[in-house]
């Protein structure tokens, strides 16, 4: 991308797959900040219009795959050319799940009534600011190309995890108060699952525009802080 | 008289102008003609003849010399014209980011890099602001659109600001577009403001009120004629009315927080000395709870830039925590370490207690308001739960950053790692 090709038009073409991922980087982070809008002020006309935004990424991942198969067929990418191609293929890729995720939240809306305490949803607000800002920094790496702030994007995870570990007792701690939270509840620990996992999105695309710039992978020393798998509320496991 | 006389100094002063300004030329001509004496060997009237002609033809150059004369009055006429677009991108106050035809950044002023950060000439603005609206703004103006309509364009994260953007071409075909940020974050914050407190300090403040309210109650009824339980009940009133008049005063600088979040302050401040002024504040509650504070300050100058008041309140609100809720303990550690670690280098302080500590799940959520980790604990320690709240406000305004370690039974510590640039 740094380097000016002789055929002008091959700079244009990878000029615009760029451009166009940033467009869908956008709209995903609209998206899921609308959700979780529409999630905390169980706003039902808000969530509808996230589900039908989600159309507009599903497009832009199809056009960016096919601009990207007719590149690489018509001009023979090599290196960074053709790291800057693969690269935009993930990352769309990526950019399209964080926009399923979002529409999954705004689809639960309709099962959450609002009732639940407002530390809750306090909560979730959080955990989605911290995958937001996660997503927002890495898409401004994918601008800037400046790889030296990457590694503060992969430590964001571990605040990530660390919320929605509280998140998922907490929730617990509501369903065992009183069953009648169960629906309800169930609902918001899959909103808050799939927030998390925005924020793995934003970690892998941050993988990718390092491999992108620099041609290594990055090390694969990535922490692992989801602890909800041992999360055990006293009382809820029958003795064997 | 004098005015010939005038006129005469005037043409001297002219011919003098004259002979100086082709002094380059005039040299030349006097080496070359002495060069041709001495080794062509002619004679030394031919080369006086050649003198004089040469200092002749210097001094009658007139129009030459008026030349860049007038092209001078001619600069004059049109400063404006003159003027580098960089001075007058400087000299407005908004965010203002001048781009070409491909939407990449040709010259940023220092409002808009201080706005956005991480801006660079070349960089693709359609990359940098990806929100629809804005892409839909510059492809509008990049297709041709003389000036396209404003748009509001919010950026949520890390802080809130919207901004009122209009896009327009610079000159005739300079091929140059400009975007102008008109900074709206205010009136917006002002409306979230307003819905914000009536949702969290309703809530907060009915529960002291309905007691009082109870107690009122009760001593206009069965307790009419009872002076021990009218003095009871006269107490539990006063700390409730305490405990709301503290409410207030935590919210009110909650919200002035918030109204100018991203306002960097442009002080400096001496930790040391903030920090051994909070410490003696604190002397009488430390004593009351038992608590020894302890100093670990590292030697040399410890400034950093920020507001004083502010990371006064900061390090009051945190120290006030640790004896408080580590009394249990019996001392508290505040520590000043010169940090390298990270990105940029600046001072750690960490203020760590030895009492019971906070649990795992708790430690990410205990900024957020009105989020007590006990609330029976809280209640008796007069905490609001905005402290921190408050604490997380000013980092973020210090572009600051605050991290807490704890184990239960070992006691937690609360590092804020302060730029030093």
């Amino acid at each position: 991308m740094q380097s000016v090709h002789i055929v002008s038009a091959y700079d244009e073409e990878l000029k615009y797959l760029s451009k166009r991922i940033a467009a869908m980087g956008g709209h995903a982070e609209r998206m899921v900040e609308q959700a979780v809008a529409a999630l905390v002020n169980v706003d039902h006309g808000l969530a509808q219009k996230v589900i039908q935004d989600d159309l507009v990424l599903d497009e832009g991942q199809r056009e960016i795959d096919d601009k990207a198969i007719i590149i690489i067929a018509r001009r023979q990418p090599m290196a960074t050319d053709l790291r800057e191609i693969v690269g935009a293929i993930r990352i769309s890729a990526d950019i399209e799940r964080v926009g399923d995720l979002g529409k999954n939240v705004a689809k639960r809306v309709a099962a959450v009534d609002g009732r639940q305490p407002n530390s809750l949803f306090r909560g979730l607000e959080a955990l989605a600011d911290l995958a937001l800002t996660q997503l927002k920094e890495v898409l401004d790496v994918y601008a800037s190309r400046s790889v030296e702030r990457i590694g503060f994007v992969r430590d964001r995870d571990d605040q990530i995890d660390a919320m929605y570990t509280s998140l998922f007792r907490e929730l617990l701690t509501y369903m065992m108060e009183d069953p009648r939270n169960i629906t309800p509840c169930t609902h918001l620990l899959f909103c808050a699952k799939n927030i998390e996992r925005i924020g793995d999105h934003a970690t892998n695309i941050a993988e990718t525009i390092y491999y992108i710039v620099t041609g290594d992978q990055m090390p694969a020393d990535r922490p692992k802080g989801d602890k909800t798998d041992k999360v055990v509320l006293p009382g809820t496991v029958s003795a064997k | 008289m004098a005015e010939t006389g005038a006129e005469q100094d005037g043409k001297r002063q002219a011919l003098v102008a004259r002979l100086s300004r082709n002094r380059w030329l005039l040299g030349a001509g006097v080496l070359a003609v002495l060069a041709v004496y001495f080794f062509a060997g002619v004679s030394f009237y031919v080369l006086v003849l050649a003198l004089v002609a040469l200092a002749a033809a210097a001094m009658l150059s007139k129009d030459a010399g008026r030349q860049p004369a007038d092209s001078g009055a001619a600069i004059e006429a049109s400063g404006l014209q003159r003027l580098s677009g960089e001075y007058l991108a400087a000299a407005v106050a908004d965010p203002l980011i001048i781009f070409d035809h491909s939407a990449a950044i040709v010259h940023a002023n220092a409002a808009a890099f201080a706005a956005f950060g991480g801006l660079a000439p070349g960089m693709s603005l359609s990359l940098k602001f990806r929100a629809p609206e804005m892409q839909a703004l510059l492809d509008g103006i990049l297709s041709g659109q003389v000036a396209a309509d404003a748009v509001d364009y919010t950026e949520k994260l890390p802080v809130e600001r919207t901004y009122r953007v209009s896009a327009s071409t610079v000159g005739h075909a300079t091929g140059l577009y400009v975007l102008v940020f008109k900074d709206q974050s205010e009136t917006r914050r002002i409306d979230r403001m307003r819905a914000d407190f009536i949702a969290n300090a309703s809530h907060e403040l009915r529960t002291p009120l309905a007691s009082i309210a109870g107690f009122i109650e009760t001593l206009r009824g069965p307790a009419r004629n009872d002076p021990a339980a009218r003095d009871q009940f006269l107490q539990i009133m006063q700390n409730q009315t305490g405990r709301m008049a503290r409410l207030i005063d935590d919210l009110l600088s909650l919200s002035r927080l918030e109204m100018k979040p991203y306002l960097r302050p442009g002080t400096e401040v001496d930790l040391r000395q903030t920090i051994d002024s909070v410490i003696d504040s604190l002397g009488p509650l430390a004593s009351e709870n038992g608590v020894v504070i302890e100093r670990e300050f590292a030697s040399g100058p410890l400034v950093v830039p920020g507001d004083r008041d502010e990371l006064f309140q900061v390090f009051e609100n945190l120290l006030e925590n640790a004896c408080k809720y580590g009394q249990s303990g019996g001392r508290v550690t505040v520590s000043i370490a010169g940090s390298e670690d990270g990105q940029q280098p600046g001072f750690d302080v960490t203020i760590r207690d030895y009492g019971p500590g906070i649990a795992e799940e708790h430690i990410p959520r205990i900024t957020e308001r009105f989020y007590r980790v006990d609330v029976e604990s809280s209640r008796t320690q007069k905490g609001t739960g905005l402290g921190l709240s408050i604490v997380k406000h000013i980092l973020t305004r210090h572009n600051a950053r605050l991290s807490i370690k704890s184990e239960v039974g070992k006691g937690a510590a609360f590092t804020v790692h302060l730029p030093a640039r």
